[in-house]
């Protein structure tokens, strides 16, 4: 099977890479790109540990194949930050305490920036469904609410 | 695997058509691609229809119904507000389905061809009357959703046939719907039981209804019985005790993991009566 041959976007730069029809992006992101915050939890689109946006829209990347992505534009973990200056929901969980052995953090992160920007002020009830796809075996989640909502105050003072 | 993109749907039943292996259809891809990971499928051809010129629009039908292409998301489905306020019952169950995650990629069309007798969006479709437009080697033809499933994980659709289109028929006036379904937790689960209803008043009488039922047979049900229960009626308390009773005669479930014979037989009659009054008090003018 020859190989496909993928541009996409990813933080706002371009990226091309090779990738087997039956590769996910996951996969693709990890391997072909070396974007390595993007985590495999589940790998059946349980868990939301591969969360990033595709074209603007929170997906689970392990439920997406690499060539779909061919001319997408992806979001991770790694484009949150500018330079070495934190975005508000970084420092907020750093603040909170919101994570334990962090393996969840990027997916939570990338989820938690895609509400924001839809809804800059949710209720804690609506952080907490629109996180329902996000798991963490070792917060609690209650820190990874109050860092949200926290993040979420400041933004919206800051703007 | 071969990758396929076609551009028309005529073009994708071709290649689904001329396939001699295992095909697939690709929109969401949250069925597929988990078959696929677990090793339970990988099909020889999987034919992504995403980039079909409208499988991404939601449009207004001359009628006044709505026309919804295979690609709309769950998520876009919840954000069109106009679509919402007129059928939020069949939105409501679509966006019961997975996570934010999942939202944003699974597709009306896709839980459909999934052929679960639990899959959430189908009772909505069912009660709202909604037709899948099938398109295959011999053209296109409109086929009522009930129709569609044919048992657990199997669908009337023959080779080289796939759904191009669902239609959501006009809301008209005085009309409301309703979908609830039974989860032993608050979100991110399979249905147990389902149900959809749908109805129009004419005064406080119901003029016209159906009801449709998930995961209480092979497939999600349209069952008249429950209908003929409450048309006519002002839904008061016997009529629910009817509407109740014909809903649970309905059912032929399975005991599993997730309920009994005996209890999915019994919410079934609960949750029909929850969700008529729902949709009741929406003809009725209360907002979703």
């Amino acid at each position: 099977m020859s190989k496909q041959h993928i541009t996409a976007t990813v933080n706002g730069d371009e990226v091309e890479f090779l990738c087997d029809t039956r590769e996910t992006l996951l996969d693709c992101l990890r391997d072909h790109a070396g974007i390595m915050g993007v985590k495999e939890g589940c790998g059946t689109g349980d868990c939301g540990a591969c969360s990033v946006t595709l074209d603007g829209r929170l997906v689970c990347s392990c439920l997406v194949l690499g060539v779909e992505a061919d001319g997408a534009e992806i979001g991770t973990v790694e484009g949150i930050a500018e330079g070495e200056k934190l975005h508000p929901l970084q420092r907020k969980f750093i603040e909170h305490a919101a994570l334990q052995c962090g393996i969840c953090t990027p997916g939570i992160l990338v989820a938690a920036k895609n509400l924001l920007e839809k809804n800059p002020d949710p209720t804690e009830t609506e952080i907490r469904y629109w996180l329902a796809g996000n798991l963490c075996r070792c917060t609690g989640y209650d820190k990874i609410v109050r860092a949200v909502m926290d993040a979420a105050a400041e933004m919206r003072e800051a703007s | 695997m071969n990758y396929h993109r076609p551009t028309s749907f005529e073009q994708a039943s071709t290649i689904a058509g001329a396939s001699d292996g295992t095909i697939r259809f690709l929109a969401g891809g949250t069925d597929v691609l988990v078959q696929l990971r677990a090793d339970i499928l990988t099909p020889d051809d999987l034919i992504d229809i995403k980039h079909i010129p409208g499988v991404k629009d939601i449009s207004r039908t001359d009628d006044g119904g709505w026309r919804l292409g295979v690609a709309v998301s769950g998520a876009e489905m919840t954000e069109h507000a106009e679509l919402s306020a007129e059928w939020p019952g069949l939105v409501e169950g679509m966006d019961l389905i997975g996570s934010t995650q999942v939202q944003g990629r699974a597709t009306l069309a896709g839980n459909l061809c999934n052929g679960s007798p639990a899959a959430d969006s189908v009772p909505g479709m069912i009660a709202a009357g909604c037709t899948a437009t099938v398109t295959g080697p011999n053209g296109s033809r409109e086929v009522p959703v009930e129709e569609i499933p044919t048992g657990p994980g199997k669908t009337v659709l023959a080779k080289g046939e796939l759904i191009s289109a669902i239609t959501i028929p006009a809301r008209g006036a005085n009309g409301g719907d309703a979908y609830l379904r039974f989860i032993p937790r608050t979100e991110m689960d399979i249905a147990v039981v389902g149900c959809a209803v749908n109805l129009r008043l004419d005064g406080d009488t119901i003029a016209q209804a159906r009801v449709a039922l998930g995961a209480v047979a092979p497939t999600a049900r349209l069952v008249a019985e429950c209908a003929d229960a409450i048309i006519g009626t002002t839904l008061d308390d016997a009529t629910l005790d009817g509407l109740a009773h014909a809903a649970s005669a309905a059912c032929s479930p399975i005991d599993d993991k997730r309920g009994t014979i005996e209890f999915r037989t019994h919410v079934a009659g609960v949750l029909a009566k929850r969700a008529a009054k729902i949709a009741y008090d929406r003809a009725k003018g209360a907002s979703a």
